[in-house]
């Protein structure tokens, strides 16, 4: 006789396998009691924008990470419980500042984001090419060799792009504004089609 | 490592089913949450290969025993209370009359019952959580289930 029993199932059918609202509750609290002790490492949610579903991820430092659909969420949440803290909840409440900051940008109503940053998940090199891009202005762009040269090391392009492409914080750190000495776009962590999206809307502002 | 948000969608469900068979409705929503506020503490200490429902069982069979204290050290006006929980609101609107059967098994019961046919756990595990031998817990369910067997459902 096992949990699966039906005769048994027909017993406790009066206690819902599932209860939403209950759960929505509990996790209601579950987050204010985390974020009261401390802790509640990692926040975040999900914003839908123009350029799909954005993951957004903040420490008690600051945003962390953003990510976009195809860099898959759960892949991303999962890393993020490896590299800092599996003590990872959906609590938006902590990055009401952040989505309504991104929300202004893509409304044409904000050209530079003014959030707390936690730099953790990038080191380096890589960490001061992402310092530099917070320099290029919305609207503008740079060649990777114009970033590598700005960064203090014009023989590392090809660094300056890794920079890019694992930027953890893209669209907040404009790595979409750094483009091919050709003018083509280049390579995006969101998809070509995102960053075109991006500059485009930067382009007509 | 799955982030415990993960954990929360997964195994809260059954961890406030096997909360609300043990405690009833008016206690199981605190038994939760002192065990998922108390899981996501340990959470990053739990090793790889720990059976998650089973540690989580394990967590809500301690936060029960305080709950249930906390409850009877507290003035509550019991005797105002209808014999009967309502069936609106808070505490939640699942059967009173299941909850009035279980309470009325003896504790043992009522946990091996709950920990064994709603969470899944061996015996062998009840044991280790509530005290006495593997059969002895084998026993406590087999005779939990059977007197809920015999008095519930009863006729409306």
């Amino acid at each position: 006789m096992t949990a699966s029993d039906p005769q048994t199932g027909r017993l406790f059918a009066a206690l819902p396998v599932q209860d939403a609202p209950a759960m929505a509750r509990l996790h209601e609290r579950l987050v204010e009691q985390a974020q009261r002790e401390g802790i509640l490492d990692v926040a975040y949610r999900t914003l839908d924008t123009p350029v799909g579903r954005l993951l957004l991820a903040a420490t008690g430092q600051g945003l962390v990470k953003v990510a976009y659909a195809v860099q898959d969420h759960d892949a991303v949440l999962r890393q993020l419980a490896d590299s800092i803290s599996p003590r990872i909840l959906n609590a938006p409440a902590r990055l009401d500042e952040t989505s309504r900051q991104i929300e202004e940008y893509f409304a044409g109503r904000r050209t530079r984001f003014d959030l707390p940053l936690d730099w953790r998940l990038s080191k380096g090199f890589r960490r001061e090419v992402l310092t530099h891009l917070c320099d290029i202005g919305y609207g503008h762009t740079e060649s990777y060799a114009q970033v590598a040269a700005a960064s203090g090391s014009p023989r590392a392009v090809r660094a300056v792009g890794t920079a890019c492409a694992t930027n953890p914080l893209p669209l907040v750190v404009p790595c979409h504004r750094v483009v091919r000495s050709d003018g083509s776009v280049g390579g995006y962590a969101g998809g070509p089609d995102a960053k075109h999206t991006l500059l485009t809307l930067e382009a007509v502002a | 490592m799955q982030p415990f948000e993960q954990i929360v969608t997964d195994y809260g469900p059954v961890v406030l089913r096997v909360c609300r068979a043990v405690l009833g409705p008016q206690e199981a929503e605190d038994a939760w949450s002192e065990t998922f506020l108390s899981a996501l503490k340990a959470y990053p200490d739990l090793p790889p290969d720990a059976n998650v429902e089973a540690w989580l069982v394990t967590i809500a069979h301690r936060k029960a025993i305080d709950v249930t204290r906390a409850a009877a050290r507290r003035p509550t006006p019991v005797e105002t209370l209808p014999e009967r929980p309502g069936r609106t609101g808070r505490p939640e609107d699942w059967d009173g009359d299941l909850w009035q059967v279980l309470r009325a098994l003896p504790d043992r019961q009522r946990q091996a019952v709950a920990y064994h046919y709603l969470a899944g756990l061996p015996y062998k595990e009840i044991a280790d959580l509530c005290g006495g031998s593997t059969d002895a817990a084998r026993r406590a369910a087999a005779d939990g289930i059977k007197t809920l067997r015999t008095t519930y459902p009863r006729p409306a």
